[in-house]
């Protein structure tokens, strides 16, 4: 493409340009995810990784230590790394919930789902037909696409919350029967007089969280070369790059 | 009958035993519950002025282990519990009278301390067949136990059977065997779990009930706090290898000689709440995890369902096959990886041999 003036204009007002001074007439940018959701996104995304190593490690436990039980606290440690991930993963979640009623519109989209609307389900459609490639191209959204609402809602908003509530359940045990844990989730006993139940459900969360981080991972990336807008780098700028102009 | 009516006070004072010792006991008795010097003296008033409780034990579908248990009793003594503390009325299991005479002090119980008695109950009412799984006294035993239950002033649910259900309720369950806390509603019922409980904590509850006559502080389960509000984890002597992370391998390794956390081995002391380590078993002389081996949480409800008593894990059923959570879990992941590994490779190829898409840009 020949350089115009009309594009020499246009390239003085975006400021972009190349070295052979080619204009570069870039698609529309839009701020999605606000500085607090993508600080709460990364720092979410080191918690799940410490919690899942580390729980990992507290059910099937590392091989013995040798020596003297006073020269070791290896156990203690990685308990204790859980927790504090744990807490910050608790906390986080709780300000990510407060931040719904101040940030956007777009913070607000993992807590719930649309089903009443009839474009969505059609959207749910047509982003499958596009993982199953049947369609040329997927469809433009500033948010998450239909497919990926589902799958941040059932599988991320619901199960970090179910992980929290037997997680707390669960240190309660440790923290003792008159612990603020113990009476902020000590009813989940109620419905599991067996603890033991608890745990197996906390490790099978552990599971769900992460087959949903594999799967989110890869569409990321997945989506961030073939569809027709930024992924990755929108959850380091904020900023959702898109690269046609079309419409649809 | 008569002899119910007697004070504790009186009846040890007749046996020969002086006040001294009466005080020394409810001094000891007190501080093995864990309660204050007051509750001494409380003590003391109370078994010196109050009637001793009648109290009807009753046995269902169970194996007698609780009684086992109860009769070997060191602090206090059973025999004390039994012949001065309570007024045992009817255990068809040690009483001397049988047959139309032992049914008639239940009868006559019923009657003459209306509201008043404690119901202790062994074992539990298999709901099948009406019932009939369970014949006592030539009535099904739910029928018996329903009705000893409606003029009762308390409930104890003795051991597992009775507090969750135990083996008999265990997968598939063929009589439909039923904790009590499920057939009675009205009345307050005390869990008493452990497969069997402690005996000193048997008579401890009793002492508790007797001395006060109220059911001691339950918590969310139904169960005495005082003994069943940690976990056998929780006051562990092995506890500091757990910490450190020193295991037991496998049996008869160095690890076990040097008696090092048995976590690995499948011990449920890290979910199962019981005195066990604190109280020991046979008058304090040991409990499993002293001896070698993990604990079974006897005392947790359905613990015959949870799998191997070896396993740290549960064992998942749900998916038709015996597997635990990391091998569930494992196991969809790895499907989950191959399936985007699988769908990676196809973009892939998709778009190295498809048409070159129209580019838009400049």
């Amino acid at each position: 493409m020949s350089v115009t003036s009309d594009d020499r204009s246009r390239a003085v007002l975006r400021g972009v340009m190349d070295a052979d001074d080619h204009v570069i007439v870039s698609g529309p940018s839009i701020y999605v995810y606000e500085a607090p959701v993508r600080i709460w996104h990364w720092a979410n995304a080191l918690a799940i990784v410490v919690l899942a190593v580390t729980g990992y490690f507290i059910g099937s436990p590392l091989p013995s230590m040798p020596g003297e039980a006073s020269d070791h606290f290896l156990m203690g440690y990685i308990r204790f790394a859980h927790f504090s991930a744990g807490y910050v993963l608790a906390i986080g979640f709780l300000c990510r919930i407060l931040w719904t009623f101040f940030g956007n519109r777009h913070s607000r989209q993992i807590f719930y789902l649309p089903v009443w609307s009839g474009t969505w389900w059609a959207g749910i459609l047509r982003e499958l037909r596009w993982y199953m490639f049947l369609e040329k191209e997927p469809y433009k959204y500033v948010g998450h696409n239909p497919l990926a609402h589902v799958a941040m809602f059932l599988m991320f908003t619901l199960f970090t919350a179910f992980m929290i509530v037997t997680g707390f359940a669960l240190y309660s045990e440790g923290a003792g029967i008159d612990s603020w844990q113990a009476k902020l989730f000590g009813w989940v006993f109620t419905y599991f007089p067996n603890s033991q139940d608890v745990h197996t459900l906390h490790h099978l969360g552990m599971w769900v969280i992460v087959v949903f981080a594999v799967i989110h991972i890869y569409a990321a990336i997945r989506e961030d070369i073939m569809s027709r807008q930024t992924m990755i780098s929108t959850m380091i700028s904020g900023e959702r790059q898109f690269r046609d102009e079309r419409e649809g | 009958m008569a002899a119910a009516t007697e004070t504790f006070y009186e009846v040890i004072r007749r046996q020969g035993i002086t006040r001294r010792s009466f005080v020394k006991f409810c001094n000891l008795t007190a501080a093995s519950l864990g309660l204050g010097p007051i509750a001494a003296a409380e003590m003391a008033e109370a078994l010196e002025t109050k009637p001793r409780t009648p109290v009807i034990w009753m046995h269902g579908l169970e194996c007698t282990c609780c009684s086992e248990s109860f009769i070997r009793s060191a602090h206090p003594l059973v025999k004390d519990v039994v012949l001065s503390m309570i007024s045992l009325d009817y255990d068809d299991t040690i009483m001397a009278a049988a047959g139309h005479q032992a049914e008639a002090i239940l009868e006559e119980t019923k009657q003459k301390y209306k509201g008043q008695y404690i119901l202790a109950v062994e074992g539990n009412p298999p709901l099948n067949e009406d019932g009939m799984f369970c014949i006592d006294g030539g009535k099904p035993f739910v029928e018996k136990l329903k009705w000893m239950a409606e003029d009762a002033m308390a409930i104890i649910a003795w051991g597992a059977c009775a507090s969750w259900g135990c083996v008999q309720a265990a997968k598939p369950n063929p009589t439909q065997a039923t904790p009590i806390d499920k057939v009675i509603k009205n009345k307050p019922i005390i869990k008493v779990p452990g497969c069997p409980p402690i005996a000193e904590v048997m008579t401890g509850v009793v002492t508790y009930i007797t001395t006060f006559g109220r059911l001691p502080e339950l918590d969310r389960q139904g169960r005495p706090k005082m003994f069943y509000s940690q976990r056998i984890h929780d006051k562990c002597y092995r506890r500091p290898h757990f910490d450190a992370g020193q295991f037991v391998e496998s049996w008869d390794d160095d690890g076990a000689r040097k008696g090092y956390c048995l976590y690995k081995m499948g011990c449920k002391g890290p979910t199962t709440y019981n005195a066990c380590s604190t109280t020991r078993w046979n008058g304090g002389v040991s409990f499993p995890i002293q001896s070698g081996h993990g604990c079974i949480g006897c005392s947790e409800e359905g613990f015959w369902d949870k799998g191997s008593f070896y396993d740290r894990l549960t064992t998942i059923t749900q998916f038709g096959v015996e597997r635990n959570a990391d091998q569930v879990g494992g196991a969809v992941a790895g499907v989950v990886g191959a399936a985007v590994a699988v769908h990676a490779a196809a973009t892939a190829v998709k778009r190295l041999t498809g048409k070159p898409t129209e580019k838009t840009d400049a």
